[in-house]
């Protein structure tokens, strides 16, 4: 017994270590981002220092950050609003007045998701130049929200198969109209699953790379695109300033990652593993 | 899927005459994902058939398979090939080695589980531009990178790993941001495993090594068949951490098949030599989708 508690002991101080390694790198950026910049090239690394939050005053308000930010929040929210606008609809429809081919219907849905972006990237392109969308909030909105929509009637329409059938048809014996049924008796109920949704498509939107950069080329950019801007080394003097902006960008997301954690295999998997 | 489906079934056959047009609600999210999906995939293989470079406009004509005879006759394509089937099958082996290690060391009751299930996911929410330029410039620089401090300690001679071994360090990086993902899916099948089966079989006096052989894999089977498959799917994507990082460099060395395309297309204004390339990612891609579907096809039919 007493082997045995030894064992298991090492095993969790194995397991912090494996994760302390693996979340090694976003620490390490969280530290250089308070570090002055003389500082966050040390040979040796220092680890302790006096915290400053010069880098994120200059990475953040003066630099175009804020430009870049305003268009992901833009695109963000207005894609997954969109998707959602078109995703719930045909979620509810899907799970309460199926057909024959919703199944089919369903997995043709699921296989557009996995569609490679880079796969339609230059029809995307040539339809946008001719429709003047490039560069536009618009343009990045409809193709993000494209994305989205398998993800919200997916995950929507497994938490409205959850519902009690037998509450929705008290409802519509009531004469409840779709709306009422919609907002008094589903919508209450699928609030945390809407939620999940929500954060799960702000991620993937947020954070998406490959249409931003191909789509636009400044006015509509989202942070993903200035961001790589840093791919070349900006001088000496840039790590700090870097990862003030890097960390800033990426705690959004870590944030509502966290809160959905309990969603994320769902909505990663389609709904496939719960 | 299937017995889920049944109760909706009913209910909307029992009160089908009244509320039929609400089937008409998908309408709208269908058209929309068949325009801004399925519209521009078929334009993809119609500009496949023509010699369109932007920079020529006159030079939009229809040729045939020329686009796809010269692809397949230029050894640069299997290269490219290569490059994507290398790097996808690296990170898959090295995601489900370290994803089942921490699946299963994150199965077991200790203190601070929650926080370290946090930490450990945090890697697959970071845009993977951030990571790209966060091991670029901070983590993996030759001169002032953290991994060149911890060599020097070891006493090893320094190294540029981009520059020297760029493909090892891509497959580091991309296996870095996939780790969690292959541990969340499989820690989901650990944790709906029954632990009475689990004790039975401890108590017969079955060890470690044979539990895991004999009664966690083909447990798990379903779920890694899952997580490999759809994390093939997405890793034939990657892109940001090869643009950040080396440019498909050095030569065409780290350039797999988006990256191929991003150059032919936005370097090189080859509209058909691009579109071309796209066919042959949505091909490869589609493999791997039918074989996914027809997984979770099997699992929903054993859960009927």
């Amino acid at each position: 017994m007493k082997r045995r508690k030894l064992s298991s002991t090492l095993l969790t101080v194995l397991t912090y270590a494996l994760a302390l390694g693996l979340f090694f790198p976003i620490l390490w950026m969280v530290l250089t981002s308070f570090k002055p910049e003389q500082l966050a090239l040390a040979m040796p690394p220092r680890l302790f220092f006096a915290p400053t939050l010069d880098n994120y005053r200059v990475a953040i308000l003066q630099s175009p950050y804020l430009e870049f930010l305003w268009n992901t929040l833009i695109i963000t929210v207005s894609a997954t609003g969109l998707a959602l606008v078109l995703g719930v609809p045909a979620a509810y429809a899907m799970a309460f007045y199926p057909t024959k081919r919703t199944n089919s219907a369903m997995l043709w849905i699921m296989s557009t998701r996995m569609l490679p972006p880079a796969g339609v990237i230059v029809p995307l392109y040539v339809i946008f130049r001719d429709l003047s969308l490039l560069d536009t909030h618009l343009g990045m909105i409809l193709v993000y929200a494209g994305m989205n929509f398998p993800l919200v009637v997916w995950m929507v329409r497994s938490f409205m198969l959850d519902v009690p059938f037998g509450i929705m048809e008290a409802a519509r014996l009531d004469g409840a109209s779709l709306l009422q049924e919609f907002t008094h008796v589903l919508l209450p109920l699928l609030i945390p699953g809407l939620a999940a949704t929500v954060l799960l498509s702000f991620i993937f939107t947020w954070n998406e790379f490959f249409l931003a950069v191909n789509l636009t080329s400044r006015s509509a950019s989202p942070l993903s695109v200035y961001i790589s801007s840093f791919k070349a080394a900006q001088g000496n003097l840039f790590v700090a300033k870097m990862s003030a902006a890097a960390t800033a960008t990426v705690l959004p997301v870590m944030l509502a990652g966290w809160v959905a954690q309990r969603q994320l295999v769902a909505g990663l998997t389609m709904g496939a593993v719960k | 899927m299937a017995t889920k489906a049944l109760p909706a079934t009913k209910l909307g056959s029992r009160i089908k005459p009244v509320i039929q047009p609400r089937r008409w609600l998908s309408a709208p999210g269908i058209i929309f994902l068949v325009l801004v999906t399925q519209v521009p995939f078929v334009l993809t293989l119609y500009y496949s058939l023509r010699g369109w470079n932007l920079l020529r406009p006159d030079s939009d004509t229809f040729v045939g398979l020329r686009n796809f005879s010269r692809i397949l006759g230029n050894s640069e394509f299997y290269t490219v090939l290569g490059n994507t089937v290398y790097l996808t099958v690296a990170v898959v082996a090295i995601t489900l080695v370290m994803g089942m290690i921490l699946a299963l060391l994150l199965n077991r009751p200790f203190i601070g589980r929650g926080v370290i299930r946090t930490l450990l996911i945090s890697p697959f929410l970071i845009m993977p531009v951030v990571t790209a330029v966060l091991w670029k410039n901070v983590l993996l620089d030759p001169v002032f990178g953290l991994s060149a401090y911890l060599i020097n300690l070891m006493g090893a001679p320094a190294i540029d790993l981009l520059a020297q071994y760029p493909m090892q360090a891509i497959i580091i990086i991309v296996s870095w941001q996939w780790i969690p993902f292959v541990m969340l899916i499989l820690l989901a099948g650990l944790q709906s495993m029954p632990e009475s089966i689990l004790e039975a079989a401890s108590l017969d006096g079955a060890g470690g090594w044979t539990l895991f052989r004999y009664m966690i894999l083909p447990h798990l089977r379903s779920f890694i068949e899952i997580a490999l498959l759809l994390e093939m799917i997405f890793i034939l994507n990657v892109f940001g951490v090869i643009f950040v990082t080396t440019s498909g460099g050095p030569g065409i060395v780290t350039t797999n098949l988006p990256y191929q395309i991003f150059l032919e297309a936005f370097s090189r204004w080859n509209v058909g030599r691009a579109s071309a390339y796209g066919v042959f990612a949505v091909i490869l891609a589609n493999i791997l989708v039918v074989i996914f579907l027809r997984v979770i096809g099997s699992q929903s039919e054993q859960a009927a």
